[in-house]
């Protein structure tokens, strides 16, 4: 994973609480054997109209969110399934960033694990944001701040290791293997005792 | 020891390397059961890193999602949906020969579901961790495992270290006092508690579920349950063991026999939430209020009693919620046409739901224009459910018999509703989408299911239960 320090980009903005992962990629996608390529099935049955052409009404579909890298979602965003395929699909499509007021467990744990950033607001904050589509931010992982454009900004909480991982593009599974010592350990305690 | 809950005694004997303030704890698991979908890039990036599988024996993987419920054709090659979904499984096929996984494939007599199957053989066991690339993990919960889905990085990190990375979740008790009524399930009972806690109520926490008609409630049913504790965002759900869990797995192929049988009973008897031991949050549920339940909306939380009017849209996004689901506020569920019925998955695929489903149907013909699908949730349970003849009664009835999988669940095998049509479904998942691009479901009981399909529209499944049924 490349370390994630800093974002800086206009955020585009969902309203709509508890968007699922089947919405943000559809099921029917998930016969890949590949991590890459689902940006283009990225919210693929909001973004497109049946004839394949772009849905006016998808708010990332208008010009001035397009470029956009940050994600403002209602609350319960990435519930339902373990799929990480959501993540990956997000990134491919260019969104490096989702904050919201609550992530769902499963693709938050996904989401930091790829370098995409799931960031938890407090409810006020989320609330002004949501309601101020389009401005620019600037999020420090290191300070754990977003940078508002009128000079103020918002801290927020991220769990130290994921911040860990995501400053030093550090991989855990080479973190788990530097436990092999333990792990073998605790499956010999495990046969003694059955 | 001071008191503590079911999920802090198996959290605590399965931690290798304690959290701290900068690390999560490294945890161990027991039983890592993998499918077809979510396990390809976790195996190339074993591959890519020259790393083996730590613990083939504690692996277990089926094929389940993307492959065809219709039987082969005449040249013995299966209908895929496409080449994909083909290819996709044959690579774990090669996957699994490749780092010496057992795999319940085509060839296998246990295939099916993988939450249906672990069970089954006696594999999912009282007091284990278990995880799998699969969200409705939870399922195993009902043992008195703690049983959760992961991400595919982390199906990575299971098969080359057999741990995981994990904070301790909270913990949430779910106290359900009282009986259910005749003619209401395990399903109704899940339906009304996500419904009442909401579709994010369980986040950042482990649901225990208990009382009186939690002790009441059949493995099967304690299945429906806990498999969909996750469509409340809980990273688990659980249910104390006790004689029916036993019972239940008594000689199944996997459970320990013998001596090593007896020896295991006696540790999982000490799987119950001490006396005094306290929970971060607790909600009670009266059993004994609960109808006939289904979702109106386009989450799972969006649930209420099938009689009971559909609440008016709050805010824009419950009004968009409405609008796809052509629902009317201040109307009730019961009565609104049906175009598709689906009986299967992992929350409600077991021989219990299918025998529920054919008692309302027994000597009924579904209503004409609606297609019926009954998919068994494994080959064990077709099995069975052909000896006890369930499936003459769904054929004759006029409903399609399909062989297991999970099917129109989610619908990525090719089993999907077209666009508008309304789907009454024993699964999980109601989101947009889900069963087909703009297909509308509706989630209930196999009863209601299988009572709707012969009315043609939602309908309380109690009108068709006869005395000796119920």
């Amino acid at each position: 994973m490349k370390p994630v320090t800093r974002i800086h980009s206009r955020t585009a903005v969902l309203l709509d609480e508890n968007i699922d992962t089947d919405r943000i990629i559809p099921a029917r996608f998930l016969t890949t054997t590949e991590r890459s390529g689902l940006g283009k099935h990225c919210f693929n049955d909001w973004r497109y109209l049946p004839d394949g052409s772009d849905n006016p009404d998808f708010p990332l579909n208008r010009p001035t969110t397009r470029s956009c890298s940050i994600l403002v979602a209602g609350r319960n965003f990435g519930c339902g399934s373990s799929r990480e395929h959501a993540p990956w699909a997000l990134l491919d499509y260019g969104i490096q960033a989702v904050l919201c007021s609550e992530i769902a467990d499963i693709f938050r744990g996904n989401a930091l694990k790829n370098g995409l950033l799931a960031i938890e607001l407090n409810e006020p904050e989320h609330q002004w944001l949501l309601k101020n589509p389009g401005i620019e931010l600037s999020i420090d992982v290191r300070a754990q701040t977003i940078q508002l454009p009128d000079g103020g900004h918002i801290q927020f909480e991220l769990e130290p290791f994921a911040r860990h991982c995501l400053l030093n593009g550090v991989d855990q599974l080479g973190f788990l293997l530097q436990h092999g010592d333990a792990i073998t350990h605790y499956e010999h305690q495990q046969e003694k005792a059955a | 020891m001071s008191a503590r809950t079911l999920f802090e005694k198996i959290w605590d004997a399965h931690v290798v390397a304690p959290e701290t303030a900068d690390t999560p704890a490294v945890l161990y698991v027991d039983l890592h059961l993998v499918h077809e979908v979510t396990s390809p890039q976790a195996f190339s990036e074993l591959r890519a890193r020259g790393l083996k599988l730590r613990r083939p024996d504690r692996t277990l993987a089926t094929l389940d999602h993307s492959t065809p419920t219709l039987p082969p054709k005449a040249n013995g090659e299966r209908p895929y949906t496409n080449a994909e979904a083909k290819a996709q499984v044959s690579q774990l096929e090669t996957n699994c020969r490749e780092f010496d996984v057992q795999l319940y494939g085509w060839d296998s007599h246990d295939r099916g579901i993988v939450h249906v199957i672990g069970p089954e053989l006696g594999a999912t066991q009282p007091g284990m961790t278990i995880v799998c690339g699969d969200s409705h993990t939870s399922t195993h919960g009902a043992f008195g495992a703690l049983a959760f889905g992961i991400g595919t990085t982390e199906v990575g990190h299971v098969m080359a270290t057999q741990c995981l990375l994990q904070r301790k979740p909270k913990t949430l008790a779910i106290h359900v006092d009282g009986a259910l009524s005749r003619g209401i399930s395990a399903k109704d009972l899940i339906l009304h508690i996500i419904g009442v806690i909401g579709v994010d109520g369980g986040t950042g926490h482990v649901i225990e579920y208990r009382g009186a008609a939690i002790q009441a409630l059949s493995m099967e049913e304690r299945m429906t349950v806990c498999n969909m504790s996750i469509e409340a965002g809980a990273r688990a759900g659980l249910i104390a063991p006790d004689e029916t869990t036993f019972a239940w797995l008594k000689d199944r192929p996997r459970a320990p026999q013998g001596a090593a049988w007896d020896a295991a009973v006696q540790r999982w008897r000490e799987l119950h939430t001490d006396e005094g031991a306290g929970y971060d949050s607790e909600v009670r549920i009266d059993a004994s209020q609960i109808r006939p339940t289904v979702t109106y909306g386009t989450h799972p939380g969006m649930a209420i009693a099938m009689d009971e009017p559909v609440p008016t849209a709050r805010n824009a996004v419950e009004q968009r919620a409405l609008n796809y689901m052509h629902v009317r506020p201040r109307q009730p569920m019961q009565g609104t046409a049906v175009d598709v019925v689906f009986i299967g998955s992992c929350t409600n695929s077991r021989l219990p739901d299918l025998r529920e489903a054919a008692n309302v149907l027994r000597g009924h013909h579904i209503a004409e224009g609606v297609r019926m699908l009954v998919v068994p949730g494994s080959e064990a349970v077709r099995r069975d459910a052909e000896k006890e003849g369930l499936h003459e009664v769904f054929i004759a009835a006029g409903a399609e018999w399909r062989i297991p999988g999970c099917s129109m669940c989610i619908a990525m095998n090719g089993d999907l509703a077209e666009p508008g049509q309304l789907v009454v479904s024993t699964s999980n998942r109601n989101f947009e989408g889900r069963q087909g691009k703009g297909a509308r479901t509706v989630l209930a009981s196999p009863a209601t299911a299988a009572a709707s399909a012969i009315a043609g529209v939602i309908t309380d499944p109690r009108e068709y239960l006869t005395e000796a049924a119920a």
